[in-house]
């Protein structure tokens, strides 16, 4: 009973949610009109598509985050191992946090930390 | 094999069922009814602890502003969050207008989903788990990282404005403080020797790790605290949802049930990682024990573990809801700037200093 888990409590999840909203969409009511369909942004008519540009500074972050997270997935093997590995492991991971840090201070350098 | 119960270990208990089941039904109906006990159990311990988590809040909440708080139905108020969940159910689930019909329905079934998988891999008491991996602390992240594709998803497909700026700020806010979340794991990972969540429960049984790697398992403990206040959204972090500018953030446009499942997973969200940092850092079940005084490990473990666990993971979420109801809110600037000027260099020097510590044998 170790896996097999993950697929009760996936199936547990879809049916919790499933079973409660179709649930509502029995109990609750429905009355449609077409102010109800606008989307709500404080009253004011919406102008315009929403689906537009995008201040690039989120993009930035997320390319930032995807580096920095795939280092963190590197370093987790070597957490496990490290009492065994010993001296070579400590040196070797000073090397890696040196390449790392190097590259935050590069990216700090750039003012890509900086939102604007 | 003979029925005992013990609140002190429930191995026995949980293999007697298994026993009694594979006994009693061919291998295959056994496994099926195993599973349906086990979905069915969780299910209820979710709800009712994501009612209680509210009705908690919203009670903290009052007192740390001398109000009352809920205290109309039943005894303090007690039912006020049931009788909350009626209300939303029969509230009508409106749809809006251009809205991606898809990806608008799926968005809370990602959310409860990510939730729901990575409480599965956390150890109650001993014995009460209903997975025990190799990577248990990995594997919580892994999951609980996705939660941020059903946020996007929400904001994305509602086609309003506040919706998208909202999923946008949460996005960046959650991948980001998503870095020092796991580095904090990692300092006790090094110091732990083990990603299962059983063995670095069973490596305090002489001392909890915040205790054992002394400074660098404060400092961790400290950044893992702000860094899952910020990854829940919640807090001073809750910029994604911000009232006063965004009406309700990425959930503005949801309605009745849908919405308080968003509700409902913010809050196991934040038992989620309150009860990752008491398993690693505070010992989770695991009483107090202090190497040498024999005596005062013997009271100590009178109480049962399922207090010890409860106990700890409750008094850190009391502390996020101090956190929420203390700060002032962040701006999007100001947030950013702490994780990636301070908490992350932080963090790396901290990871490097528990090697040492480790390496030198510094530690308790």
């Amino acid at each position: 009973m170790d896996h097999q888990a993950l697929i009760v409590f996936f199936i547990a999840a879809v049916f919790l949610v499933g079973f409660a909203i179709t649930f509502a969409h029995f109990i609750a009511p429905s009355s449609k009109n077409a102010q109800k369909a606008e989307a709500y942004e404080c009253g004011i008519p919406t102008t315009g598509l929403t689906w537009l540009q995008f201040n690039v500074g989120y993009y930035l972050f997320a390319i930032l985050f995807l580096i920095f997270d795939v280092e963190t997935v590197f370093i987790f093997p070597w957490a496990v191992v490290f009492k065994q590995v010993g001296m070579v492991g400590f040196i070797e991971i000073i090397i890696f946090f040196f390449i790392l840090i190097l590259g935050l201070l590069y990216a700090w350098k750039k003012h890509a930390l900086i939102w604007e | 094999m003979a029925f005992s119960f013990s609140i002190y270990d429930f191995t026995s208990f949980t293999q007697w069922i298994d026993k009694s089941l594979y006994a009693a039904m061919p291998p295959f109906w056994a496994l099926i009814v195993e599973m349906v006990i086990i979905g069915i159990v969780f299910l209820g311990f979710y709800a009712l602890l994501g009612l209680f988590l509210v009705y908690a809040e919203r009670k903290i909440c009052a007192f740390m502003q001398c109000r009352v708080g809920p205290n109309r139905v039943g005894p303090f108020g007690f039912i006020q969050t049931i009788a909350d969940l009626i209300k939303l159910l029969l509230k009508e689930l409106i749809f809006i207008k251009n809205a991606d019909k898809i990806l608008f329905n799926v968005a809370p079934f990602i959310v409860i989903i990510v939730s729901f998988l990575a409480i599965a891999a956390i150890p109650f008491a001993k014995g009460l788990h209903a997975m025990d991996f190799n990577i248990g602390v990995f594997y919580i992240m892994a999951v609980s990282s996705m939660g941020v594709i059903g946020v996007l998803l929400a904001g994305w497909s509602s086609n309003n404005k506040y919706s998208l700026i909202g999923a946008m700020r949460s996005g960046a806010q959650i991948v980001s403080y998503e870095l020092s979340v796991g580095l904090s794991l990692i300092t006790i990972v090094v110091l732990a020797g083990s990603m299962q969540l059983s063995t670095i429960v069973e490596g305090q049984r002489d001392l909890w790790f915040i205790f054992k790697g002394h400074i660098p398992a404060i400092i961790a403990f400290i950044v893992f605290l702000i860094a899952s206040t910020a990854e829940t959204n919640r807090g001073p972090f809750d910029l994604a949802e911000a009232e006063s500018e965004l009406t309700a953030g990425f959930h503005t446009e949801y309605s009745g049930i849908r919405f308080a499942f968003f509700f409902l997973a913010e809050y196991m969200n934040m038992f989620l990682v309150a009860s990752i940092a008491a398993t690693v850092f505070w010992g989770g079940w695991m009483p107090l024990h202090i190497n040498g005084f024999t005596g005062f490990n013997h009271v100590m473990d009178f109480i049962p573990p399922i207090f010890w666990f409860f106990g700890k993971s409750f008094f850190i979420m009391w502390i996020m809801m101090w956190f929420k109801w203390t700060f002032p809110r962040l701006r999007i600037d100001q947030l950013l700037t702490l994780e990636w000027k301070y908490l992350l260099p932080i963090n790396l020097v901290n990871v490097l200093l528990m090697a040492l510590i480790v390496l030198m044998g510094w530690h308790f």
